[in-house]
């Protein structure tokens, strides 16, 4: 493989990684939505990237799903929602955004110095995609636990499961099947994750998730 | 012979699981005579088998029975040490069994006893079989819980119900050591049958841990201090037969656990641990017969000397261990073919005392020292059975508990040959506790016979007392001659137990002084040895001399009321009691151990109430062992309950957080 095509899909991953940070960083909805649907592009260019250097027609099709649903069709169903419900436009924090953004740093810096020296009988490319991948992951995760609303928890996760698509396109020989069943789950947790929000936002007028701590019962 | 065995279990579980389904449309009587028969016959089977094994000193034999696991048939052993516990248990089985089948008539237990009362035998017979960790500890278990509803059939009483939550707690303790023992002991590679952990390269930190589990999963279910809390209270509780069945044999059959994993499974042990099991066998024996001669309730003394013993049999374990660390592998069998015997003996008299106890118990209905008394008149045939085996308890030649104790002291006094120095000063303070335990012993148990036989009845039922029925009488008759022939033939026990101990220690433990079965001879060069013939002659001797000197001294018959100092008084009250009795020991040894205080309510002048008496005893394991660690678990549960009411977040949180820490560990052992 030549420098450039190495350099090239190392930009692509890097920009999925870092428009993980973005996400962390946005204290608007809907430029939470655009942001969220960039990632899914670059995981799409980056998924196409792979396919085109390394022949593997299937990524192609990897490519285009996350094309399609995460950078088409879930921004524009969560626009949809949060336009229907009259949702607030502006994200809770339960961490600050700066305090986050540190936290994503140690975060990467965690899984590189994790990763790097796990994998070092690998091929280069792999282990920093690989690294890469996990930092997509954590950042997810952190997100997912340092935004109140319901709407950004499942960004997060969408995320998170974006890290993992960028692992397994990364990772030589991962069946098509698998990404497939990813990708399904994605839908039926984005379904799931639409009623919950229909039922929350039924019950309690709004999606701020304290809400319903309220409601079980035994405390508070 | 290891399929008739397993065979024999499979009857067992049969009988069980038919006397469920016939007690629904037979009478009860047919149907516990039927389990209590068959299980008699089983048992019987069991132990003669056993007795035949072990003369014809045949190896050992195994055998895989495809049920459990799918990848990992049980696999069943049968061994000279096995044998010796299996004897165990078959005799106590089958004398037990015949007991339950004697008193079926007059039961007021549950039906359910008669159901469990096979499965906790077969229960007990497949753990000395067991030849890996699956097979143990479910068999482990059987034992445990099958004992555990026979403990409940006195539910009805509030006692009842507490000891059977203390015994099921400490139950599940026991099981939950023994696991972390055998995993421990299969180590990473996960090999769970016993012959790859005899091969298994374990490290000294690894064993040490199994040593300490097995000490606490075993101990708690043998009844060590502290761990014996349940014991006394669990023991009594169950119905007679099964009581003698739990501290004769099931207390044996963890000690089987311990030996095994000791001698068998571990490839050395530290002579620490075999100081550590000195200590605490010591202090089990004292703190037991000091609790035993405390007590009032027949059925609870004599758990408390079960502990006592108990504590007697881990020290000759705790110094075989010191031995064979130390390399004196004869010693060592020494110590442990006194243990071994010393469990058999336990079993035999425990099981006649138990047994003997709930005749009277049946008779009069009382557990209560205070309420029995001058049984002896109503009952000769139990009293004389159940002197022999007080006698036996007490360790008074030439019965024999005094066989096994003197071999183990014979093993103590070469402790000064140990090299380390905290053994050579620990072994003879260990022996000096074994000494004033089985002193205390003695009191104890003239204390249980002459106040529940000697003296005038303390209650009506004591005095309108029957006999028990002919077949008890024979099961006593039968345990009482087991105890006097073993005192006066010892050898025909420890020829067979020396062989066995011989291929675990590999060394002879016993001399052959070529005298034959009568003379015990542990160490030729000491020359000390022992005949319990000779001393049986002689106390027949000056029996028939003092018979002979009284049939010839005054013919003149002068007879008084018992204990009275020649001045009958009317009430029997004016006896000695059971607490006065105990009295002189409580002010000496418990004032301070167990904050024994006496507190005497006087009315005022001109009151016409009575005067009141009370004794109250603090127990100190309870104080400074338990209390401690249930405080602990209080505040533990109160803390987590916040953890039940957290928010999605917090939880994805604690994901979070342990994944970092997961990975940082991964990152920081590359």
């Amino acid at each position: 493989m030549s420098t450039l095509h190495y350099d090239i899909a190392h930009v692509l991953d890097g920009s999925v990684l870092l428009l993980g940070f973005l996400l962390l960083y946005q204290r608007r909805m809907f430029g939470l939505i655009n942001i969220f649907a960039f990632q899914a592009l670059g995981l799409a260019l980056a998924a196409a990237w792979q396919a085109h250097v390394h022949g593997e027609s299937h990524l192609y099709a990897t490519a285009l799903i996350a094309l399609s649903v995460k950078a088409g069709i879930i921004p524009y169903a969560l626009r949809r929602l949060i336009i229907h419900f009259g949702i607030h436009r502006t994200i809770d924090t339960a961490l600050g955004i700066g305090p986050s953004l540190v936290a994503g740093a140690t975060l990467v810096a965690l899984s590189v110095m994790l990763v790097l020296p796990v994998t070092a009988d690998s091929a280069a490319l792999t282990r920093e995609k690989l690294a890469l991948a996990l930092s997509t992951v954590l950042i997810g995760l952190l997100m997912m636990i340092t935004r109140r609303n319901a709407i950004t928890q499942v960004i997060g996760f969408m995320a998170l499961e974006n890290g993992l698509i960028l692992a397994a396109v990364g990772v030589q020989g991962m069946p098509l099947v698998v990404e497939m069943g990813i990708a399904f789950e994605v839908m039926v947790a984005f379904i799931i994750f639409g009623i919950f929000f229909f039922h929350i936002r039924d019950r309690f007028e709004s999606l701020d998730l304290q809400y319903l701590e309220s409601h079980r019962g035994e405390r508070r | 012979m290891l399929y008739m065995i397993l065979g024999t279990v499979l009857i067992l579980f049969a009988l069980g699981g038919a006397g469920l389904v016939m007690g629904q449309w037979s009478d009860r009587e047919t149907v516990e005579g039927w389990i209590y028969a068959g299980s008699a016959a089983a048992c019987g089977l069991n132990a003669a088998l056993m007795v035949g094994f072990l003369v014809s000193g045949a190896s050992g034999m195994e055998a895989a029975v495809p049920v459990g696991l799918p990848w990992l048939s049980a696999r069943f052993r049968l061994d000279g040490l096995a044998a010796i516990f299996l004897l165990i248990v078959g005799t106590g089985g089958v004398l037990s069994a015949l007991y339950g089948f004697a008193h079926r008539r007059h039961t007021q237990d549950p039906a359910w006893v008669a159901f469990f009362f096979p499965l906790f035998l077969g229960g007990m017979t497949l753990v000395p079989l067991a030849d890996d960790a699956f097979s143990f500890l479910l068999s482990w278990e059987l034992m445990s819980l099958a004992s555990w509803f026979m403990v409940l059939a006195s539910h009805q009483h509030h006692e009842t119900r507490r000891a059977a939550i203390v015994y099921l707690v400490m139950a599940a303790i026991g099981t939950v050591a023994m696991m972390l023992a055998f995993g421990t002991l299969a180590g990473a590679a996960g090999g769970y049958s016993f012959e790859a952990m005899r091969g298994a390269d374990i490290s000294p930190w690894a064993g040490a841990m199994v040593v300490l589990f097995v000490l606490v999963g075993a101990g708690s279910k043998a009844g060590v201090v502290p761990l014996h809390a349940w014991l006394p209270l669990a023991h009594p509780a169950a119905p007679t037969h099964v009581s003698a069945l739990m501290s004769g044999v099931m207390t044996k059959v963890a000690l089987y656990a311990i030996i095994r994993v000791l001698f068998d499974l571990l490839p050395a042990v530290g002579w620490g641990w075999g100081l550590a099991m000195l200590a605490v066998g010591g202090l089990t024996a004292v703190l037991g017969v000091l609790y035993a001669v405390l007590q009032r309730d027949i059925k609870t003394v004599l758990a408390y000397s079960t502990v006592e013993n108990i504590g007697v049999i881990l020290t000759a374990i705790g110094l075989a261990v010191a031995f064979k660390a130390s390399g004196y592998a004869a010693l060592a069998g020494l110590s442990l073919v006194a243990g071994l015997f010393h469990a058999i003996n336990h079993s035999l008299y425990k099981s006649l005392l138990f047994l003997g106890a709930g005749a009277v118990v049946s008779a009069t209905g009382y557990r209560d020292l205070e309420r029995l008394g001058g049984v002896i008149h109503r009952m000769p045939v139990t009293a004389a059975t159940f002197l022999i085996g007080s006698a036996a308890i007490a360790a008074l030649p030439p019965l024999n508990g005094f066989a096994s104790e003197w071999l183990l002291f014979q093993a103590l006094l070469n402790g000064p040959r140990l090299p380390e120095w905290a053994l050579k000063l620990a072994v003879p303070v260990v022996g000096a506790l074994l000494a004033l335990a089985t002193a205390l012993a003695s009191a104890c148990f003239v204390r249980v016979f002459g106040i529940t036989f000697l003296g005038r009845p303390r209650s009506p039922e004591a005095m309108m007392a029957k006999e028990a029925e002919r077949g008890i009488l024979v099961v006593l008759v039968v345990l009482a001659g087991a105890c006097v022939i073993l005192g006066v033939a010892p050898m025909m026990v420890l020829s067979i137990v020396s062989p066995v101990v011989e291929t675990l220690m590999g060394a002879p433990p016993l001399a052959d002084g070529g005298r034959g079965l009568l003379w015990m001879e542990p160490l030729a060069e000491r020359d000390s040895s022992y005949s319990g013939l000779i001393l049986l002659v002689a106390v027949m001797g000056m029996a028939s001399l003092m018979f002979l000197v009284r049939r010839q001294a005054s013919g003149r018959l002068s007879r008084s009321h018992a204990w009275d100092c020649g001045c009958p008084d009317p009430n029997p009250l004016t006896q000695y009691t059971a607490s006065s009795f105990s009295q002189p020991i409580r002010r000496v040894f418990a004032t301070t151990l167990f904050r024994a205080r006496e507190d005497v309510e006087m009315p005022e002048p001109g009151d016409v109430s009575p005067a009141r008496f009370t004794v109250s005893l603090y127990d100190p394991v309870w104080q400074w062992f338990y209390r401690p660690v249930t405080r602990v678990i209080g505040w533990v549960a109160d803390k987590s309950d916040a953890a039940q009411l957290m928010s999605i977040r917090e939880y994805l949180a604690i994901m979070f957080a342990a994944l970092i820490l997961l990975l940082t560990v991964m990152m920081v052992i590359r």
